[in-house]
């Protein structure tokens, strides 16, 4: 259950980040999914990311709609102000609460369908925007608090365990983020965290909306042997187009020559980008489209950093919102008072 | 052609037109004319959901008395509308005037011996003036007022100020407006003997008064309260009051050299995502609202449920439209009470607050801030078109500088390094209020908001006494609130009266009208207008001493008279509901039919 406390051990040598916190500063409540479940491969990614991008616990928000995925904003940042919402509703919350306070650190947790059936269009708005906020979908293709129906990301054709057939396409948040301008977007596996943690760290880097979706197999519905998107299918279909290396000193001299491009972030530091595709070019929209489908094609699911714009604006910087956050704003530089209603009021005379 | 009674500052002058014209800044500029002149006026615009071309009309009553509602008789037509002049003829009252454009024949000008047709050939001396199409329509607009200002007796320098402020910033334009209305105003007087029996003079009843719309007057109470997040999806009627935040944003809100602004608008994809950006900003500490109508109210349910149960403040704007489903967009309706109060599945019911004017669409926008912080959850103005787009005359609007707003039970990082543990739902004074904290606050404020079940200490449950003891202590909240909202306006008759009359809203300046007129004929009844859900004490008092109530109000199936019977005590066969639901701003005259209907039938009992 959810309350139940992980015990926090302290020992000798156990890893500090930049503010002297250990990881499990980081870390929430035990979660309640199923053993094995993908979501919580996830969860642990989250809690490493932001241990190891040392943000102070209270200064990041955790937002989510409902559906398994939602679920987990109670199992990391146990420090942080979370907010578990209603279906679909994620990306309008979080663009209120950003609207008030731009200073703070926002994670957005959603599901396939959450994001992509009955909260496309908030999905979709919210990336119109470009919402300062890390948006991460953890998608599995079925509905598993209800049991097991196909959500709007199973692939065509895919049979539940049951046996049913989906008669209907897919629909893609990848394409979706590259179609409706979302400035970085990334598909990775919650199978793989060691790929996963650096997309994150980068998501929260990115000055705009952050689009990771995270392949994670449901267990319980869909990781069987006619499912695309299960453990087994996905080891054998992923193909990365790129891995992020967040920090120089991992640069190795394996690398072969022009494949590591660094990459300056809004905040001034550098990433690295370690292409395994030579074809591959994240900074050029159109391409990245081209190079998703072509391997889509073929059955393949491209993972990496699919696409970056660092120079976009976000949502404040669009709107010439105030440095500081609209919720710090003293009133008395809000209301004009009563001289001031005196002289509006001459127009209505 | 029968006798017009001579009438002095108290008629009413009806324009039909075509939508698109320009007509609105011509009628306003009449009204403002009489307003001017000291004279109180009433104005309504029945104005239709389109763009150009179909029917709208503009009503302004001259009223020495001071009334706030429509007569319900128009005195004089300006029926400029061929489509709808057989229609606009029938409404004139006996004795009344009808003024038509002569340029072309019209044999219904002459269909009744109880009006006097007055023919100006608009059309013909605006074609002579004026070259440009486009210019000759709107200076026929120009043209009628002029012939009105002959007709009434409106001082025209008046006339020529208001024309050199409208035009203050295109003073080029000064000269044709002024020779249209000099060309309506020389017609009426070669013509015709002016002034009318229904004419005006000049009185002072209009100092320390302004003349605005509710939803202008609601935008400034936003910026007022210190609201810094607005959402919103473009409805109609609501529209303007957004508009209104906005442009007093720019103006008030804006730092001159950098152009940053201290406030965040978002224009939402739908009226879900609008009441999400005003949850999520709320929840994180701003002053944020939305401006909408019912279709937007429907839509945002659940998240008003949200709203409501994890107990985060968030203000709402409903200036109300004739329903149900998209109904008459433009037209007037009381018909979301029961919605705005009890919004969201499960077990939840909201503050609601009933501007009357647009005085207290200002006021009570500030009031519902900080209501909703103070007891963080949503807080309603619930307003209507015939309020929220009609310019009512009101009188000044006032501000006291020592204002703060009231932002609740909010835990800083100072207090919260004083506490040993805090817990989001715990009630710990007993006024069913608990803390909350604000994102990014000091660690130990830290907590996880949810709509799903929890527990007072702010944890997850689904253990039934658990749960049921969050909601039981929701209700001790609500009769707190209960006692903060703002008390109902009362006017008693004479001591004694067993009848009263209960109303809210729009409905104020009608059932006034109407208290004036049964007290002339005898008949004493006790008023109360409600300005606030729940309840307050006074409103069971009222309900309690009287044998006899009137429940007036805007729809069709009495969701007032539905909110009394649910919420206190009174017995349902003490109510009489008086229902006005066609879509137009009430009038007394149906109150006081019924109610003298009431009385006829008791004595003959």
């Amino acid at each position: 259950m959810s309350y139940i406390r992980k015990p926090n051990i302290d020992y000798k040598g156990r890893p500090e980040n930049a503010l002297g916190l250990s990881e499990a500063s980081y870390e929430g409540a035990m979660s309640t999914l199923c053993a094995g479940c993908g979501h919580d491969s996830i969860t642990a990614a989250m809690t490493r990311a932001f241990f190891e991008s040392s943000i102070p616990p209270n200064a990041a928000v955790k937002i989510s709609g409902i559906g398994c995925s939602s679920k987990t904003t109670a199992y990391f940042l146990g420090q942080s102000h979370g907010n578990n919402t209603v279906h679909g509703r994620m990306p309008s919350i979080t663009t209120g609460a950003i609207a008030a306070n731009r200073k703070l650190h926002y994670v957005g947790i959603s599901g396939d369908g959450d994001s992509l059936s009955i909260g496309l269009g908030q999905f979709a708005h919210a990336i119109r925007r470009n919402v300062d906020m890390l948006y991460v979908i953890e998608n599995n293709g079925v509905y598993g608090l209800t049991k097991g129906q196909f959500s709007a990301s199973a692939a065509f054709g895919a049979k539940t365990k049951k046996g049913d057939v989906n008669p209907n396409p897919p629909i893609d948040p990848i394409k979706m983020g590259l179609a409706l301008g979302a400035s970085f977007i990334a598909r990775s596996f919650s199978g793989d965290k060691n790929h996963l943690v650096p997309l994150i760290k980068a998501g929260l880097k990115h000055k705009g909306f952050a689009l990771i979706d995270v392949l994670s197999p449901c267990v319980t519905f869909n990781d069987h042997e006619d499912s695309t998107m299960s453990y087994k299918y996905a080891y054998s279909h992923l193909h990365t187009a790129a891995d992020l290396i967040m920090d120089r000193d991992e640069i190795t001299a394996d690398y072969p020559e022009g494949t590591v491009t660094p990459i300056t972030m809004h905040d001034g530091s550098v990433i690295y980008l370690k292409k395994t595709d030579p074809d591959y070019d994240p900074t050029d929209r159109a391409r990245a489209f081209d190079y998703v489908m072509r391997h889509q094609e073929k059955g393949e699911i491209v993972t990496g950093l699919l696409y970056l714009d660092e120079s976009c604006k976000d949502m404040h910087a669009t709107h010439n919102t105030v440095e500081a956050p609209l919720t710090t704003y003293p009133f008395e530089n809000l209301c004009p008072g009563a001289s001031t209603l005196d002289t509006l009021q001459k127009r209505y005379r | 052609m029968s006798a017009t009674q001579s009438r002095l500052n108290d008629f009413v002058v009806k324009v039909a037109n075509v939508n698109g014209t320009g007509s609105a800044s011509a009628n306003s500029l009449l009204m403002k004319a009489y307003f001017r002149m000291g004279i109180p006026v009433v104005g309504k615009n029945y104005f239709p959901s389109n763009i150009q071309g179909m029917p709208t009309w503009y009503e302004i009553r001259i009223t020495r008395d001071g009334y706030a509602a429509r007569s319900g008789e128009v005195d004089i037509m300006l029926a400029m509308n061929a489509e709808t002049y057989a229609q606009d003829i029938k409404e004139v009252a006996p004795g009344g005037y009808l003024i038509y454009d002569s340029t072309w024949p019209r044999q219904q000008a002459l269909s009744r011996t109880d009006i006097t047709a007055l023919g100006i050939p608009l059309a013909e001396m605006m074609n002579d003036a004026f070259a440009n199409a486009r210019v000759r329509i709107l200076m026929k607009n120009m043209a009628y007022v002029g012939a009105v200002a002959a007709l009434t007796n409106i001082d025209m320098d008046v006339i020529r100020t208001l024309i050199e402020e409208m035009f203050a910033t295109k003073p080029k334009l000064v000269p044709a407006n002024m020779q249209a209305i000099e060309l309506g105003f020389n017609y009426a007087r070669e013509n015709f003997t002016c002034p009318l029996p229904l004419s005006v003079e000049a009185m002072d009843k209009t100092a320390g008064h302004i003349m605005i719309d509710g939803n202008t007057a609601a935008g400034l109470g936003c910026i007022y309260a210190g609201a810094t997040v607005g959402a919103w999806y473009p409805i109609t009627p609501s529209t303007s009051l957004m508009d209104a935040y906005t442009s007093f944003c720019a103006k008030l809100r804006t730092d001159k050299e950098t152009g940053e602004k201290r406030y965040c608008i978002v224009q939402a994809e739908d009226e879900l995502s609008s009441a999400g950006v005003v949850l999520g900003a709320g929840w994180t500490g701003a002053r944020a609202f939305t401006t909408t109508s019912g279709p937007g109210i429907a839509l945002m349910g659940e998240l008003l449920g949200l709203g409501y149960y994890a107990e985060i403040p968030m203000v709402l704007f409903d200036i109300q439209r004739v329903g149900p489903s998209t109904g008459m967009p433009t037209r007037t309706q009381q018909g979301d009470l029961q919605i705005c109060a009890y919004a969201s599945h499960g077990d939840t019911k909201h503050i609601c607050l009933y501007p009357a004017d647009p005085r207290e669409c200002f006021e009570m926008a500030v009031n519902a801030f900080d209501l909703a912080e103070r007891f963080q959850t949503p807080a309603f103005v619930v307003s209507d078109l015939d309020i929220g787009m009609n310019d009512w005359m009101i009188p000044d609007l006032e501000w006291d500088d020592s204002y703060r707003p009231d932002r609740g039970k909010v835990l800083s990082d100072e207090d919260l390094e004083k506490i040993t543990k805090f817990h989001r739902y715990l009630d710990v004074d007993g006024d069913g209020i608990p803390y909350r904290t604000l994102p990014g606050s000091h660690p130990k404020g830290v907590y996880f908001n949810r709509g799903a079940g929890h527990n007072k200490w702010g944890g997850r449950t689904e253990l039934g006494d658990e749960y049921q003891d969050v909601m039981d202590r929701l209700l001790v909240k609500w009769a707190t609130a209960a006692t903060k909202v703002p008390k109902p306006v009362e006017v008693p008759s004479r001591q004694g009266a067993a009848w009263g009359i209960l109303t809210l809203g729009s409905c104020d300046g009608a059932c006034r009208e109407a208290l004036h007129h049964l007290n002339d004929k005898g008949i004493a009844v006790d008023y109360m207008r409600l300005k606030a859900f729940p309840f307050t004490a006074k409103v069971e008092e009222f309900l309690a001493s009287h044998e006899r109530i009137f429940v007036v109000e805007q729809n069709r199936d009495a969701q007032l008279s539905g909110m009394l019977i649910n919420e206190t005590p009174v017995e349902k066969a003490k109510i009489t509901s008086i229902l006005h639901y066609n879509g137009t701003p009430m009038d007394h005259r149906q109150i006081v039919s019924a109610i003298e209907a009431a009385v006829a039938k008791e004595a003959a009992a």
